[in-house]
């Protein structure tokens, strides 16, 4: 199943550096967990006893959530990454995005990516303007580089009077819009997509298809992570398949989404 | 043409033939440096930003950074200066008290607020990368805007009791500096701790008030270990945040009304400046160096949970 990709990779030997593609990520036998403070005792498991005082209660339980994956990603590639809830699709974005270290296995990267998830909050108690400057800062933009971009933001995200408004008022859809516009202003040689294409207005949705195409022609990579099978057909050339941690399947997104839908 | 996955033999000379750089783990410590003195408009616009929408969202803004501890340092003077009357009060009790109490709040304010640090901004920690000591440090910052505020207002009631300014109040600009480096320390240090163990975060107000009994903020320190073996009184001025507290009373109000023995206005207990200054400088540095290097140790266990 990854036979496509060895393919791809290994043909511009012959030819000549024009198709050779620059490689943007590379994923080696990944492993990552994560510690979480539970209560109460596992849903399942022999040591399962109903009355007996159980000593798992308040411990640290560790979730093994991506299991050895490998991938090679290239420049202007835009990859969907597909897979049933908690197949460990965001995990595996957030380490690529260095923000969780892999247990085991290494990540390497030309840039550092930047990920732009749904959940992720900016400072709530902030005005949208605050949090454009702030987020323009931190994505290392110089205070001039944000002015310049202040306006086309704000254009982008289409959040209007809302502007100098806390941002804990705004709808769902709002705060989605203003991050993906804050993150979609910079160049990144890569950029990681969460769902946040999923909660915009129909409108939106196809301003940021259209800024994702035009950031991958900028010689970006893009992942995608979504469950909207056609919005990773429209904007993804490849798509890899995790499973319960594991890739279960690396090729053209067409193929990789067929056998998906098949499965389900 | 294999169908083993196309890099993994290789992944790593690949990666080297390419460029590509490592991610994850800690960065080396130059590299962090570096790192951080490019998002330091970052750290700075974020403590802006925190201190004028906490400040907005109060009829009075800004008057109740002054305020609040004004009216601590009311309570206390009802409680130490009428109530439980010492002997160890100085007699010129309201500056003294009221420089201790907005001093010390630098101190709990910084210890507090770092140690919440990482945990309030989880949304751009989960989200964003940038190096972490932005957090803490942006903290104290915004603590420093908070204490500046303070010292003017600190000026102005120390004028009207009667003590005019001399060139000495030049030295409360290093005694404010070297207690931010201070502070900086303490809060990388509760940022990382609390990080651990959640738990931390419960026992700060116990640290903080354990402080505000040793710093002597309403009491004269000589004064109330007088009598005492001579290693006590030693113990108590080698505590940073009395340190601080000392230089600023004696910057402000001279050595002569802080080291008055009460009662007694033409005796002094001893003082020592050049010790003093020594230790701050010492404090100060040794607190950012050591809680620096102790926060950037942990620097990829942030994102973590």
């Amino acid at each position: 199943m990854s036979e496509t990709s060895v393919d791809t990779q290994q043909a511009p030997a012959a030819t000549g550096e024009d198709v050779v593609r620059k490689p943007t990520v590379i994923v080696d036998d990944v492993h990552i967990t994560y510690r979480v403070y539970a209560t109460g005792k596992a849903a399942h498991g022999e040591g399962r006893k109903l009355f007996k005082r159980s000593p798992n209660i308040r411990r640290l339980r560790e979730v093994h959530a991506v299991r050895g994956v490998s991938f090679t990603a290239y420049e202007g590639e835009a990859i969907g990454v597909i897979g049933h809830n908690g197949s460990g699709k965001s995990t595996l974005l957030r380490a690529i995005a260095g923000l969780l270290p892999p247990a085991k296995g290494d990540i390497w990267s030309d840039s550092h990516p930047t990920l732009l998830g749904v959940n992720a909050a900016m400072v709530n108690e902030l005005s949208g303007e605050r949090n454009i400057i702030l987020g323009g800062l931190a994505l290392g933009l110089t205070p001039d580089e944000v002015a310049e971009r202040y306006q086309s933001i704000v254009d982008f995200a289409d959040i209007g009077n809302f502007i100098d408004l806390p941002m804990r008022t705004y709808s769902a859809g709002m705060q989605a819009r203003l991050r993906f516009a804050i993150a979609a202003s910079v160049s990144h040689r890569v950029l990681l997509v969460d769902e946040a294409l999923a909660v915009g207005d129909k409108a939106f949705q196809q301003r940021s298809e259209e800024r994702i195409l035009q950031l991958r022609a900028e010689a970006g990579t893009v992942f995608l992570v979504s469950h909207s099978m056609s919005s990773v057909l429209e904007t993804c050339g490849r798509a890899l398949w995790i499973d319960h941690g594991l890739l279960k399947m690396d090729g053209p997104a067409a193929d990789v989404v067929a056998a998906y839908e098949a499965s389900v | 043409m294999t169908t083993a996955p196309p890099d993994s033999p290789t992944a790593q000379e690949t990666a080297r033939q390419w460029g590509l750089s490592h991610l994850g783990g800690r960065p080396p410590l130059r590299a962090y440096l570096t790192e951080l003195w490019q998002r330091r408009h970052f750290a700075l616009e974020l403590a802006r930003s925190r201190f004028r929408a906490k400040n907005e969202a109060d009829r009075l803004g800004v008057g109740w950074i002054v305020l609040g501890p004004l009216i601590n340092a009311a309570v206390y003077g009802v409680v130490f200066g009428v109530v439980l009357v010492s002997s160890a009060r100085p007699d010129s009790y309201v500056p003294f008290l009221i420089t201790g109490v907005f001093l010390f709040q630098f101190f709990a304010g910084s210890l507090a607020d770092g140690a919440r640090s990482i945990i309030a901004n989880r949304g751009l920690v989960t989200t964003l990368h940038f190096p972490r000591a932005v957090l803490p440090f942006s903290v104290v910052y915004q603590q420093l805007l908070n204490q500046l505020w303070m010292v003017l207002a600190l000026l102005l009631l120390v004028t009207t009791s009667g003590y005019f300014p001399t060139v000495n109040w030049l030295l409360v600009a290093p005694t404010l500096a070297l207690m931010t480096l201070f502070n900086l320390g303490v809060a990388f240090v509760a940022a990382r701790l609390t990080i651990h163990l959640r738990d931390i975060a419960q026992l700060i107000p116990f640290v903080t008030r354990m402080f505000f009994y040793l710093s002597g903020v309403f009491v004269s320190m000589p004064a109330l270990l007088h009598g005492r073996p001579g290693w006590a009184l030693q113990v108590a001025e080698a505590n940073p945040i009395y340190n601080y507290i000392t230089l600023m009373r004696v910057s402000l109000l001279g050595e002569k009304a802080v080291f008055a023995v009460p009662g007694h206005p033409d005796q002094f207990f001893p003082y020592d400046p050049v010790k003093t200054w020594l230790l701050a400088v010492a404090w100060g540095v040794g607190m950012l160096v050591v809680g620096f290097l102790f926060f950037w140790r942990a620097e990829d266990e942030y994102g973590r949970e």
